[in-house]
């Protein structure tokens, strides 16, 4: 069923009217930045937090305790990590901040709850690549698991995904961003603008992609795809046939010697290039930046078939309820209200809120890490240290010409377990 | 009363018993039904397929992994082996101040004071093409590329491994060492024996429980690593732990048991085969 926008907005609209009234939450006033005064009745209430590492961050943890009140314990873990615990420990945390690909995979496993969306405030302003699957109106929603098909289900305690857009909503996003090759300015010694490029026989040794079967099959698929290798009814969903080829490549190119490493985290990305091991490998924005910090040249390259991207959201599990579940509610509600949109992208990562975050970061900021245009002053990370200095521009330039050409989200195949013996195949070759 | 004594032996062995059953049995037990259960992305489902060991032993990824785990275990062994007999023997019988035999030994245990995986890592840094050891080598002229084999590779892992668990060859040998009776030796010089046949003919056989344990420690441990090959391949070698902790990721719990009972019966075949060849019990 899908939702009637106008109706919805007509009762938020009245709910937040109440809301002010009565003074508790002023959530209208998020909207232009001014300081918001929420409700304190959260004192006691803890919430258990658990999910992929690069949203868990101390600060918002404190941001939020000094806000709403509730005491937010976060633990970080590795994607699969997350996966398990979601399905085989749900009592073990209260939100999960999971990404959309996995909602695909442990949604169905009944451990989460939907979320009504007329008890989020801003929900009409999240970006539509959450809601409707189109940035811009004439956008193509690209391939793999796109967050809008999974962002919805049927109905309340429904695990089953909509078509369209309803009132149940199954994550609100945190973080998500468009992924490319990182490379060494420095030591590639000519210009790098397709993924088949990380294949040229002079960076032999020299590249890496990552070892993680799911994301790492996407970067694969990008790379065959550009080569000519592949032509793929969809990369999100390959067939047996399309894996075999794709990972019969893999293991040639191994065993030719183009890879030096397969890398599973973060800083083993961020060791391989600043060590110089690589030169050009799959990488994640953040890492590039810690190259970076360390004074290594690094860019992170924007190639002409577009980008990888991926997105997380905050889901609440299955056994929240009363006074918890309405906490819940207004830590989402705060999470969308500015300050921590703000927060996630002066690192480089993109929030669901642009309005919100916009208000709380200053012109030039909002120029540099949204718009594409060259820092007036030096940009600073959340943590006051310069990431950037004056004249620099965003690599790929801004937030509509990144995620504009995404060609493909993060994914869970229907052929996933077929897949990972293939990826085992390739690891073991 | 012959049987309240019996009664008695059985109350008395009951506490291990116990223990033995919940955290040996039961979870091993769990492994090897679990291994025949179906699963999908999402859930594992109560069945009785073969599908699991199928899938498993027909694949040839399954015989190639196998085999390049135990290829790593067998060079592990013979290194550790060497390398240990050899520390044992020079603190056992060369190093004659009991004092000192104290301090040497305590000195082998000391790189064990920091963690496993921080003295693994340690290597990365010092292998790397721009590493420590090939910007010493190419400063002194001795090679004029780096030497790309050192990290990421067979060599770095097995090096890694070495260097991890020589001590685990050590302990045992030296105790067994430390055991044999010096007038044995003096005999054999009076025999007429050179050092090198009272090495062969007297100390390595009284050695060989120590040995054997030290084996035991070293190739069962090799059987299962995952985190060592990982790291220091880059991930580019397989091992059985590894494959069982990539189905792990997938929530593929059925296929990672199916591969651990195989795993388990192969070690313990290993492991009866070692108790075969030597008693161990002597050393207890």
């Amino acid at each position: 069923m899908a939702r009637k926008s106008n109706g919805g907005i007509g009762r938020r609209r009245m709910l937040k009217g109440a809301a002010g009234i009565a003074g508790a939450a002023v959530g209208s006033g998020a909207i232009t930045g001014f300081p918001v005064i929420w409700a304190q009745n959260n004192k006691n209430i803890v919430l258990r937090q658990c999910g992929t590492g690069v949203s868990a961050i101390n600060e918002i943890a404190e941001k939020c305790k000094a806000d709403l009140g509730i005491t937010l314990q976060m633990t970080a873990l590795d994607s699969d990590a997350v996966v398990q615990r979601v399905v085989t420990q749900p009592n073990s945390f209260d939100i999960g901040d999971i990404e959309y690909w996995m909602i695909k995979k442990v949604f169905p496993a009944n451990t989460l709850q939907a979320m009504d969306v007329k008890k989020i405030k801003l929900f009409d302003k999240i970006v539509p690549i959450f809601t409707t699957g189109k940035l811009k109106a004439d956008s193509v929603i690209a391939q793999g698991t796109a967050p809008s098909t999974v962002s919805f289900v049927e109905g309340a305690g429904s695990t089953k995904f909509a078509k369209g857009q309803t009132q149940w909503f199954t994550a609100v996003p945190t973080i998500y961003n468009a992924d490319t090759l990182g490379i060494r300015p420095d030591l590639v010694g000519r210009k790098i603008d397709s993924w088949k490029d990380i294949l040229d026989p002079k960076f032999k040794g020299k590249t890496s992609i990552l070892n993680i079967p799911s994301i790492g099959i996407m970067d694969a698929a990008m790379i065959c795809e550009a080569a000519g290798i592949v032509k793929y009814g969809d990369k999100g969903n390959m067939t047996k046939a399309e894996i075999d080829k794709t990972i019969d490549f893999l293991i040639k190119t191994k065993k030719e010697g183009q890879f030096r490493a397969f890398w599973k985290t973060f800083d083993e990305s961020v060791n391989l290039m600043t060590s110089g091991e690589v030169v050009i490998q799959s990488m994640w924005s953040p890492a590039v930046s810690a190259v970076r910090g360390k004074g290594v040249p690094c860019v992170y390259q924007p190639l002409k078939e577009g980008y990888r991207a991926w997105g997380g959201g905050l889901a609440l599990a299955k056994h929240l309820q009363g006074a918890q579940l309405d906490a819940a509610y207004d830590y989402i509600n705060w999470y969308l209200s500015g300050w921590v949109g703000a927060f996630l992208n002066r690192q480089g990562y993109y929030s669901a809120v642009l309005d919100t975050a916009k208000a709380n970061m200053t012109a030039d900021e909002w120029g540099f890490w949204m718009e594409g245009k060259p820092a007036q002053g030096d940009i600073k990370n959340p943590q006051g240290q310069i990431v950037e200095k004056a004249g620099a521009v965003r690599d790929g330039g801004s937030f509509y010409d990144r995620m504009g050409a995404v060609a493909c989200w993060n994914a869970v195949m229907d052929e996933d377990r077929y897949m990972v013996q293939k990826w085992n195949q390739f690891i073991a070759a | 009363m012959n049987r309240v004594k019996s009664w008695v032996t059985y109350l008395q062995v009951a506490p291990l018993a116990l223990v033995f059953l919940l955290f040996l049995i039961v979870p091993i037990a769990t492994i090897v039904v679990v291994s025949f259960f179906d699963y999908n992305t999402t859930q594992i489902i109560p069945a009785f397929l073969l599908q699991n060991y199928e899938e498993l032993l027909l694949s040839p990824v399954t015989w190639r992994t196998y085999q390049q785990t135990i290829q790593f275990a067998l060079i592990t062994w013979a290194l550790t082996l060497l390398i240990g007999f050899t520390v044992a023997y020079f603190v056992a019988f060369h190093v004659r101040s009991p004092t000192m035999q104290t301090v040497l030994f305590l000195l082998c245990t000391i790189p064990f004071w920091t963690s496993n995986v921080i003295r693994m890592i340690s290597w990365i840094p010092f292998l790397g093409r721009h590493g420590l050891a090939n910007t010493t080598l190419m400063n002194l002229g001795l090679i004029k590329e780096p030497l790309e084999f050192l990290l990421y590779s067979d060599f770095s892992v097995v090096l890694a491994y070495v260097h991890l668990y020589t001590l685990f060859m050590v302990v045992p040998i030296f105790n067994s060492m430390m055991r044999i009776d010096r007038s044995l030796l003096e005999a054999a010089r009076d025999a007429g024996a050179s050092g090198w046949q009272t090495l062969v003919n007297v100390i390595l056989p009284l050695c060989k429980p120590g040995i054997a344990i030290g084996s035991i420690f070293v190739v069962t441990i090799v059987m299962g690593d995952f985190v060592t090959v990982r790291m220091m391949s880059g991930g580019l070698s397989a091992s059985v732990g590894l494959m069982m902790a990539n189905a792990m990721s997938l929530l593929q719990y059925p296929a990672a048991a199916a591969n651990a009972v195989i795993l388990l019966l192969l070690v313990l075949f290993i492991v009866a085969a070692m108790m075969r060849l030597v008693d161990i019990r002597k050393e207890l």
